[in-house]
């Protein structure tokens, strides 16, 4: 019992880690070479001269070979943690009668998403290296509880029965961002804005599709008879 | 046969189930949040990718 839950987590979490490393290295990555001229000074926006305009444009990512080794085995990693949380919840559910396959995974994969990357950023948005962030420990409790609450919400809107489950389903949802983010009172970003915005809005599509393939992988080898 | 794994697989020990969350946690942890010099290093663009809070 405990090998299929085993077996099914590393396999889904290595094909995910790898399908998402590609995503990250074909969209994502280019954008953090790209902002990390502005994090170095090797190009300035708004420089002396008072210009807000600087090229477009990032160097090849391949001039750092190495370190994309980092990101594959570090993705591998990650992507495993996030497959066993996910195959745990398939096991879970399927003692209360739910049925697992590729398509429910799939859903199971976008929830994950919502909870561990759409709703921390709303308050946490991805950062482009050389952002200055609040204090690092009170974000990350932060992102936790957002994560915890944001999970608990939509497991009582799927779970729950009844107007009182959806009613604090919908509060676990807002509260993390009633309270709100740890932020700072000035800002601090020395890359374009347009290149923000667009890291930003990659870095999350690429994670719902990556949570996507994870939850519809999870789910086939999960539902594959043992 | 179908139905015989659908029970086996319905009661799928807690403790097992436990285990296999508690296993990823740690993974996720120890990815994201590990603050040694060396792990941050390997892990900065996951990191950034994932948005993970980490700097």
């Amino acid at each position: 019992m405990f090998r299929h839950l085993l077996t099914s987590a590393l396999f889904a979490g290595l094909a995910a880690g790898l399908l998402a490393t590609i995503l990250q290295l074909a969209f994502v990555v280019p954008l953090i070479f790209e902002g990390e001229l502005y994090e170095t000074g090797a190009r300035l926006h708004f420089s002396a001269t008072g210009s807000p305009q600087s090229p477009v444009g990032h160097p090849s990512i391949w001039v750092e070979p190495a370190r994309h080794i980092g990101t594959f085995a570090m993705n591998l990693v990650t992507w495993s943690g996030f497959a066993f949380i996910l195959i745990a919840g398939f096991a879970l559910a399927e003692r209360t009668g739910s049925r697992i396959d590729a398509r429910t995974g799939a859903i199971w994969g976008l929830c994950g998403f919502i909870a561990i990357q759409l709703a921390p950023a709303a308050g946490l948005p991805p950062e482009l290296p050389g952002n200055v962030g609040a204090d690092l420990a009170t974000r990350q409790l932060w992102w936790m509880g957002t994560v915890a609450a944001t999970m608990g919400g939509l497991g009582l809107f799927a779970f729950g029965r009844g107007a009182i489950a959806y009613g604090v389903a919908a509060l676990l949802l807002i509260l993390p961002h009633a309270i709100g983010a740890p932020e700072l009172d000035t800002y601090y970003g020395v890359a374009p804005a347009e290149l923000s915005a667009h890291y930003a809005a990659r870095a999350l599509a690429v994670g719902a599709a990556s949570w996507a393939i994870l939850g519809a992988v999870a789910g086939a080898v999960w539902s594959r008879p043992a | 046969m179908i139905k015989a794994i659908a029970k086996t697989r319905a009661s799928t020990d807690v403790y097992a189930i436990a285990l296999t969350a508690m296993i990823g946690l740690g993974l996720i942890f120890a990815a994201g949040f590990s603050h040694a010099a060396g792990a941050h290093d390997v892990a900065h663009d996951t990191r950034h990718a994932i948005a993970f809070p980490c700097h």
